[in-house]
């Protein structure tokens, strides 16, 4: 077999196994295709390496373009964030829900009290707040639609960050991530994170002991 | 013949709070003896230990669906003339059809208001 022919097969089986090339073996791949210029060379072969090494080059290019994307971050950050989210999102409405049904209730209990006519209309009203209490199931399987969705994106994802690892490693170490100005100091932006997760959150008397610490 | 109103309802539902809008809205309607489950199988094991006249069940749940409650419940021969009420946000037409072939003795769909809930329990229990 001719190192070109090696070289095509090399290819040919790691496609097969669905492994992505890494710079290096697409490098081992045109240095074997380089070192088999020798000899017979026609115009085709010497066409057909051009094109081979230009493709080489491409992929490269590309799969450095794909892992400064940082794809890891999607996987370790944006997905994960989402998703604790999309759960506080449903637990706040459930138990707003609730909340709204406990006082529904407790009038139902006024208006057994009342006269029929009143008890009524009062009825009435609490029979529409309960229809209108329905939103939360259907918002909640709404959501969890959505989290099931997510967590597909992170499984692609994840096979995507697999696959460049190296390049991902690569750009991370030459572009380390700013988390503060370069003063230590945080900046405005940083303090614009919006309401924070439960298990995250401060409570009122966590605050009132912090700001009583400043005293 | 008059409908029971002491009679026992068992609603099916994996949202807490699903359950208790249909508990509320039921005793509204003067249903009094109102139980729960949360899934197919918790509803299959209370039906197989009490005599219910109704059950009023969501579709998706873990691990039995209603949908699979319903002929389950249908290839009993102790419950299989219950009547079987659907509640669903699941409103594809293919749904209904499937829970129609499974005999479903009506469907609801999701939102719904205590007017339509009435209306479809009295066409399968009669007028109470």
């Amino acid at each position: 077999m001719s190192e070109l022919s090696a070289a095509k097969s090399e290819v040919v089986e790691a496609d097969d196994d669905a492994q992505p090339l890494s710079r290096e073996d697409i490098r081992e791949i045109v240095e074997q295709v380089m070192n088999s210029l020798q000899g017979e060379l026609t115009q085709t072969d010497i066409q057909l390496f051009t094109e081979l090494a230009s493709l080489a080059k491409f992929i490269d290019n590309a799969k450095q373009d794909i892992a400064a994307l940082r794809p890891d971050e999607v996987t370790d950050e944006y997905i994960p964030t989402a998703s604790d989210e999309l759960d506080a999102i449903v637990d706040a409405t459930a138990e707003a829900t609730n909340a709204i049904m406990d006082a529904a209730e407790a009038i139902e209990k006024v208006a057994a009290d009342l006269d029929p006519e009143q008890s009524e209309r009062l009825i009435d009203q609490t029979t529409a707040i309960f229809e209108a209490c329905g939103f939360q199931d259907i918002t909640g399987q709404r959501i969890t639609k959505v989290v099931t969705a997510l967590q597909g994106i992170d499984e692609k994802v994840h096979r995507l960050v697999d696959a460049f690892g190296h390049e991902i490693e690569r750009i991370k170490a030459s572009q380390p991530k700013q988390e503060n100005d370069k003063d230590g100091a945080v900046s405005d932006e940083d303090l614009l994170n919006g309401p924070q997760l439960k298990t995250e959150a401060n409570t009122q008397e966590e605050i009132d002991a912090l700001l009583a610490s400043f005293d | 013949m008059a409908v029971d109103m002491n009679m026992k309802v068992l609603i099916v539902d994996d949202y807490k709070t699903m359950l208790r809008i249909l508990r509320n809205l039921l005793k509204q309607l003067n249903f009094n003896n109102i139980e729960e489950a949360t899934d197919g199988s918790m509803a299959l094991d209370l039906l197989r230990q009490d005599s219910f006249g109704l059950v009023i069940s969501d579709w998706n749940m873990e691990p039995m669906t209603g949908i699979d409650l319903l002929r389950k419940v249908r290839a009993d021969d102790s419950l299989k003339h219950l009547p079987f009420v659907m509640i669903t946000a699941e409103s594809k037409s293919e749904n209904v059809i499937a829970a129609k072939q499974a005999g479903v003795s009506n469907y609801i769909v999701k939102p719904f208001n205590a007017e339509t809930l009435k209306t479809k329990l009295v066409s399968v229990l009669g007028p109470f």
